[in-house]
């Protein structure tokens, strides 16, 4: 069973090089997490506080907030990249975490091998990929290029590749951060076909997003974050109005 | 002092807190021996992955040039043929007693210094890949040892050409070399990830290290001979501190039987407390702080 149950989860960054003295008291601001000092006077930065959360088999999730809010880390910890600092936080189910494009792409050995490589990290066999790799050559439509060093292709091509292996693994928990830009519009409308195949492929789906008409065709619920907490959480549109009004509120005040 | 006194009640207030959470939740996962055993079995079944980076690192060193990894080979055999040549004419031995020991030596050496200082920027080095994907810590370990073992690979080419130009008095018990390095590669691996996760949470260790690993050398028998010196009346007393240093039983128990000389069992005995003492302590360093290497780089 495809589940993700977090309770009471935080997520605290120390940072060591800073100076923990001038920071004593804990600073809010607008935008980001809380910094504050530990026992230890070594500075931290509440990245996450207090998180409740408990998804299923099914769920489409948005993550709407500011920048800094902590979209992204709760996608790492749901990922089971960073564990919580305090509380917990139970993922159940084989996870797929789509963050950032470049991260594990080698540019001196070739498309094909990367699209090995990437596959193997994402948690397939050889084998498996090995099946795929046609598919994800003929939907990059790099043709030769892709026994090419990948350091000879342009930020567009990469975001190809990338896409390709990617929207072609099974996932039972997929991750999504926002940042899928830099291709161009044709490939995009493609793009966007694979990764809703991919999407209804998941079991589960978090997705970080600017982007509410992305958001909109792929999510049902959403949670708001603020400073690390979580705001709201609740259907698409209720939580997304309310972000929306807090906005034009602080925009026009 | 009142401030004091209020720490205590906030947690004293804390555990009263966890007290009560303990009974809806179950405890914490992740500070437990069971998730660092899980972390190393994990990665284990991730080898497809971290044999293939592990090949990777070594074509990627040597891509574009026209001999390849055939340059691990080369700069081996140069390395040792110049500091025999070098060292048997200052200490006054045959070269082929002297150029052999040095290059077996030197084989050995090059791994277990790689899997030290590489140790201690294994996570580091992997930042990006480690805050990126969720896979266990222990696959950066095990592709460096698994690099270090090709590297060795490629230098027993050396040694192969050695035993023709110097043939050395081999038999069949001399296999043991197998084991031995086995159990060399079981201790590289625990000081490699231990060295890791201290130095990630430390940064001034990784230079430390370095500085460590070249002293090391010195002060291990490789270019110098200990039993030359163990039977000089003069020096012997000063010299038989070396059985102190623990690198000087790893090379002693892969070098002997490979260069067919008999073995001392203490040597043996020595490496594998250290590989039994040594993974115990990286466990108990690995359930507490393998959480927190992400956190770290």
């Amino acid at each position: 069973m495809v589940s993700i149950d977090v309770r009471d989860a935080s997520v605290d960054f120390p940072i060591f090089d800073a100076k923990s003295r001038s920071l004593k008291h804990t600073v809010l601001g607008v935008v980001g997490g809380n910094v504050a000092a530990n026992a230890r006077k070594v500075v931290v930065i509440e990245a996450l506080k207090g998180i409740n959360l408990h998804l299923q088999d099914g769920d489409r999730l948005a993550l709407i907030g500011h920048n800094g809010a902590g979209k992204s880390t709760l996608l790492r910890l749901l990922s089971g990249i960073y564990e919580p600092t305090a509380g917990q936080a139970l993922v159940d189910g084989r996870v797929a975490p789509v963050f950032d494009l470049g991260v594990g792409m080698d540019p001196e050995i070739s498309g094909l091998e990367n699209i090995l490589v990437r596959g193997l990290f994402l948690g397939m066999t050889r084998k498996q990929m090995e099946a795929r790799v046609d598919d994800i050559a003929e939907f990059t439509e790099l043709g030769n290029f892709l026994h090419m060093p990948l350091r000879t292709y342009s930020t567009g091509m990469r975001v190809r590749l990338a896409l390709g292996v990617v929207t072609s693994i099974d996932p039972e928990i997929l991750l999504l951060d926002e940042g899928i830009g830099a291709v161009d519009a044709a490939f995009l409308e493609r793009a966007k076909g694979r990764l809703k195949d991919l999407v209804a492929r998941a079991g589960l789906l978090v997705f970080a997003s600017h982007s509410d008409d992305l958001l909109r065709q792929l999510c049902t619920s959403a949670v708001w974050m603020e400073h690390g907490t979580i705001r709201q959480q609740g259907p698409l549109e209720e939580v997304l109005d309310a972000y929306k009004g807090r906005e034009r509120a602080a925009s026009g005040g | 002092m009142p401030s004091s006194r209020t720490r205590e009640r906030e947690s004293d207030v804390a555990r009263d807190r966890d007290r009560n959470r303990t009974d809806s939740l179950p405890v914490p996962p992740g500070r437990n021996f069971r998730s660092a055993f899980r972390d190393l079995a994990n990665g284990w079944a991730q080898r497809e992955l971290w044999f293939h980076l592990g090949w990777q690192d070594i074509r990627q060193r040597y891509r574009r040039s026209v001999l390849g990894p055939i340059w691990i080979t080369i700069s081996m055999a140069v390395t040792a043929i110049a500091l025999g040549i070098l060292y048997a004419g200052l200490f006054g031995n045959p070269l082929e007693e002297q150029l052999p020991y040095i290059l077996v030596g030197f084989i050995i050496w090059a791994f277990i210094a790689g899997c030290i200082s590489e140790g201690s920027e294994v996570f580091v080095a992997n930042s990006g890949l480690i805050t990126h994907l969720p896979a266990p810590i222990s696959i950066h370990v095990y592709r460096l040892v698994w690099r270090q073992m090709l590297f060795f690979a490629h230098n027993l080419i050396v040694y192969a050409v050695m035993l023709v130009v110097f043939p050395q008095p081999l038999t069949w018990t001399d296999l043991s070399a197998l084991v031995a390095f086995a159990l060399l590669v079981v201790n590289g691996a625990w000081i490699a990830l231990l060295v890791g996760i201290v130095s990630t949470r430390f940064r001034d260790l990784p230079p430390v290290t370095q500085s460590v690993v070249q002293l090391l050398f010195f002060l291990t028998p490789i270019v110098w001979i200990y039993e030359d010196l163990a039977s000089n009346p003069a020096v012997a007393e000063r010299a038989a501190i070396v059985q102190l240093n623990p690198v000087f039983h790893f090379v002693e128990i892969v070098r002997r039987p490979m260069l067919g000389q008999d073995q001392h069992l203490h040597s043996w005995v020595i490496v594998t407390a250290i590989a039994v003492v040594g993974w115990a302590m990286t466990l108990l360093v690995m359930r507490r702080y393998r959480g927190r290497v992400a956190y770290w780089v």
